[in-house]
């Protein structure tokens, strides 16, 4: 299967996401300015500060061309997953419900946390079970989640780890048809035990799971 | 104040009669508006080193790994792999001093472009900070939490994550805090590029940000005078950093030198276009023509001068082959890097300045570059310490449980985790030691080996004994790499003193390097870069001499890289090095109230490779499971922070005095079964016990650590 990874200017964890990527499948990178999504199987959009994000957190980025790609993949159950500044974007383009609003700490926060799978049966998660923990990494500013209404949440924080003051310490969500997912903390930093945990790797072998079983069931 | 209006030009530019009249004699005229502007900037102790060049001679700058030395954007050493990694430090205190956020912000963004500049990506960035004392100064915890923001806000935006650094607090830096910032970048050897201009007739072509009116004679201003009153109408002095146009600028940047389109590559820092252009000329030795009318502006008007002396951050200047200017272009438009040509390389020997076709300024690269006078230091050592003034300490008698506690809790001592929490360690996906994790930062290589580096300098050893405290920055520095398992293959270093007219100020940098050039010999480590920050001085006076040492090392397999806290229960743990503890200089005595007076302890050359060199094979062997070498606050306080790092007490004893102080000399290390060495005592349990003279809970010392800074952070 092939990952691809849009790239923004101001993307920071594009190569980080393409590395971590490619440790399960094939993966290449997407530049904003264009609308050719290479035929790749899932949709990546990374961390970082898309175009700087002076405005807000991924208000510009959602009017980039590709971003136009990436709704209609998603409109047609392709698999998209934002980390962080790509969960912010996902929000903005209304790909996910729901908005992502200072830390309570009111600075960037850097921190190991642990979370909980509440949702195993999705495309990012299906190589997870109910319940378990996950060691991930967050790093962020504006990582606060919040939604005036009911959704779906994937992941939460564990007790005591919610680092940024998220609506019931939530960490990741997906739209309604299960296809789309954001979440703050960072798979992709996560997938090699010479830096840090692998937990991050379920999140990607979960994708290529979802992926090569809808092919070829 | 009023008398600097009506006093001559060239004076209000910083400039002495003495230098002017060597203008006059070197020009032989007058020299035009947009001359005199350049010339003042580019005659500044901040562009010409004036005071430091000569000194500066002292250091070894030869090694078999140096590939690039001191003269270009940053130093580079050969890593193995067909890799070099290029690195550099740089100051920006008198910036950060007067705007604290954006200081220290763009202190970040230049130390990065001198990096790129070079070719290399950058890969780390660390931070070595100075501040007054953070519970009786609001001005301090205003600076701290300010710089820290700054600092952050440009790496975690930029992608470039900040693996380690360092902070002292002192009241010498009450006023005059010092920002300085190191940046390491990656690069296949092939991808170096020097910043000489070559070929007349080629084109020069000026990118990234547009040009205003900030930090309009910033070098001259603020970084080559004392702070005084009336600093805060300085602030339009002080550049705004956006990492957003740095990070298109730095991705292009490295696209254009990938694909070999480039002859020269020069970042844009202090005094802008003037110290670009004529950095390139004169590298090159051939003119440069720049037509200031193409010169992309943010605001209209400005006049000429205002456009060639210019800080506004965000932009390189590259020289372009006429044939390759086209694919140059798209290149960057496709970063959105704004390219304009701006000028061309000429056979001449001068750099002018054109306006629409006019000529503004005419002057001979030489000039701006070599003939700016250099002035021979006047050392005198002090009749008495020049800060021998004791300060209010707690000098009450206590047992030390109280005293270790005491330790941990002191601004110099406690947790950092409250500042690099606020950084991205992690982004580029090489970092192998998070903070607190190890007493160096790793970054992994892709050939599985690693490089590790290390930031020091405490300004308070220094200030006892400038020569050998400026060793012993040296010293700790190597000692950091050796417990990862690193050799060091070069350094870099930033001296942050005083006014070195002052015959005392001049002393101390005389020794300083002295020291650092020692232990640079003793450990055969050269010197690959560096900045000089002088005038670092308020009406209080001046501060600590603070050289601050950044070391590059190398191991070969990143997956055994040292960890500083204790890992097993049951593990060995016995000190490495000939320990020479003494209270001079030592955060203990501080504590009580004692000035920074005093001899350091005397370092035995061969005794300190042997114990680095011990610890490094240990590490490197996987015999060793932790190693900590032993620094501020001496032996309780290192055992301290091996417990609480590993989460796991331990049970030595020993009668090695618990708080004396000698830095980089000795270790704290354990392992299953250490051979050849002197056990003291094993790891487990939940408490720190040094029988018969201290017992404490982990928990306790955890506790004791974690709050100083939260609290000054707010």
């Amino acid at each position: 299967m092939k990952f691809g990874i849009v790239q923004f200017p101001g993307s920071c964890d594009d190569v980080d996401a393409l590395g971590a990527a490619s440790r399960v499948g094939e993966a290449t990178l997407l530049w904003h300015a264009e609308r050719d999504l290479k035929g790749v199987d899932a949709v990546i959009v990374p961390g970082g500060f898309s175009y700087g994000d002076y405005l807000r957190a991924g208000a510009i980025a959602r009017f980039a061309p590709v971003m136009e790609e990436v709704a209609e993949f998603a409109r047609a159950g392709g698999p998209v997953l934002g980390i962080c500044n790509g969960f912010q974007v996902l929000c903005e383009a209304g790909l996910l419900p729901g908005a992502l609003l200072p830390n309570t700490s009111l600075r960037f926060v850097f921190r190991q946390v642990e979370l909980e799978v509440v949702d195993p049966d999705t495309p990012f998660t299906c190589a997870c079970a109910r319940g378990e923990r996950l060691s991930i990494p967050v790093k962020h500013t504006t990582g606060r989640y919040y939604a005036p209404g009911p959704v779906q949440v994937v992941l939460r924080y564990a007790r005591g780890h919610n680092p940024n003051g998220s609506q019931d310490d939530i960490a990741g969500v997906r739209n309604e048809a299960g296809n789309v997912f954001g979440l703050m903390p960072h798979p992709e930093h996560a997938v090699d035990r010479l830096t840090g945990s692998t937990d991050g790797l379920k999140i990607f072998e979960s994708i290529r799971e979802h992926v090569e079983h809808r092919v070829f069931a | 104040m009023s008398s600097i209006a009506s006093s001559p030009k060239h004076r209000q530019l910083g400039l002495t009669d003495f230098e002017y009249d060597r203008i006059l004699e070197r020009l032989g005229r007058e020299p035009l508006e947009v001359e005199l502007a350049m010339l003042s900037l580019m005659w500044s102790e901040h562009c010409a080193y004036k005071h430091s060049r000569r000194l500066l001679r002292r250091l070894p700058t030869q090694g078999k790994h140096v590939l690039m030395g001191p003269g270009e954007n940053a130093g580079a050493v050969d890593v193995g792999g067909g890799l070099a990694v290029a690195f550099k430090v740089e100051s920006h205190n008198h910036p950060s001093a007067v705007e604290p956020f954006q200081g220290a912000a763009t202190g970040v963004g230049g130390i990065l472009r001198d990096v790129f500049a070079v070719g290399a990506r950058p890969i780390a960035v660390l931070d070595s900070l100075r501040f007054g004392d953070p519970d009786t100064s609001e001005r301090s915890r205003y600076l701290l939490e300010r710089a820290v923001a700054g600092i952050g806000h440009y790496g975690n935006s930029i992608g470039v994550p900040t693996v380690g650094g360092e902070i002292y607090f002192e009241p010498s830096y009450e006023q005059n805090c010092l920002i300085n910032a190191m940046c390491l970048g990656l690069a296949p050897h092939e991808r170096l590029i020097r910043s000489a201009a070559a070929g007349p007739g080629n084109v020069v072509v000026l990118l990234g940000a547009l040009t205003g009116r900030d930090g309009i004679g910033g070098a001259s201003v603020l970084a080559s005078a004392e702070l005084g009153e009336g600093d805060e109408a300085k602030r339009p002095s002080v550049q705004i950093g956006d990492p957003f146009s740095e990070k298109k600028l730095m991705e292009c940047c490295l696209e254009l030198l990938d694909r070999e389109l480039l002859v020269s590559l020069q970042d844009l820092g202090a005094a802008g276009l003037t110290s670009s252009a004529s950095e390139m000329a004169s590298k090159g030795a051939v003119g440069l023509d720049i037509d200031v009318a193409h010169v992309p502006l943010r605001e209209p008007g400005m006049e000429p001068f205002e456009i060639m002396i210019s800080e506004s951050q965000e932009r390189m200047l590259c020289v372009v082959e006429p044939a390759r200017v086209d694919e140059v272009l798209a290149v960057c438009e496709r970063w959105e890097t704004n390219p304009t040509v701006v000028g061309e390389v000429t056979a001449s020997d001068r750099l002018r300045v054109l306006q629409d076709g006019d000529v503004v300024a005419d002057v001979p690269v030489s000039v701006l570059v070599d003939d700016c006078p250099l002035y021979d230091l006047e050392p005198r050592a002090p009749a008495a310490p020049l800060d021998a003034v004791p300060h209010i300490g707690d000098e009450r008698p206590k047992n030390p449980d109280e005293t270790l506690l005491n330790l941990l809790r002191s601004a110099n001592m406690c947790s950092r985790r409250p500042v690099w929490e606020q950084y991205d360690p992690i982004v580029g996906s090489r970092t192998v030691r998070r903070p607190d994790e190890a007493d160096a930062a790793i970054l992994a290589l892709p050939d599985g080996s690693a490089i590790a580096v290390s930031i020091d300098g405490n300004g308070r050893r220094v200030a006892c004994d400038p020569r050998a405290g400026a060793a012993e920055a040296v010293f700790e520095c190597a000692a950091n790499l050796a417990a990862v398992g690193a050799s060091p293959l070069g350094l870099t270093n930033c001296l942050n003193f005083g006014n070195p007219e002052k015959p005392a100020v001049a002393w101390q940098l005389v020794e300083a390097v002295e020291g650092i050039a020692q232990a640079c010999e003793a450990l055969e480590v050269p010197v690959v870069g560096g900045n000089v920050s002088l005038y670092n001085e308020s009406p209080d006076g001046a501060i600590f001499p603070t050289p601050v040492i950044g070391m590059v090392g190398k191991l070969p397999d990143a997956a055994r890289a040292g960890r500083l806290g204790f890992a097993q229960e049951g593990d060995e743990i016995a000190i490495v090095g000939s320990f020479a503890p003494a209270r001079a200089g030592s955060e203990l005595a501080k504590l009580e109230g004692e000035p920074p007076v005093g001899p350091l302890p005397f370092k035995e050359v061969q005794a300190v490779r042997d114990a680095h060199g011990a610890v490094r094979d240990g590490i490197r062997a996987g015999a060793l499971h932790s190693a900590h070498d032993i620094a501020e606050g001496g032996l309780a306080v290192a055992l301290a922070e091996c417990c609480i790092a590993g989460g796991i007490g331990a049970k030595v004893a020993t009668d090695v005095d618990l708080f004396g102080e000698d830095l980089g000399s000795a270790f704290v290390v354990s392992g299953p079964r250490l051979e050849g060495l002197e056990v003291i005592g094993r790891v487990g349990g939940g408490q720190l016990e040094i029988e018969g003279r201290l017992a404490l809970a982990v928990s306790a010392l955890r506790e004791a650590r974690a709050g100083g800074l939260a609290a000054s952070l707010g």
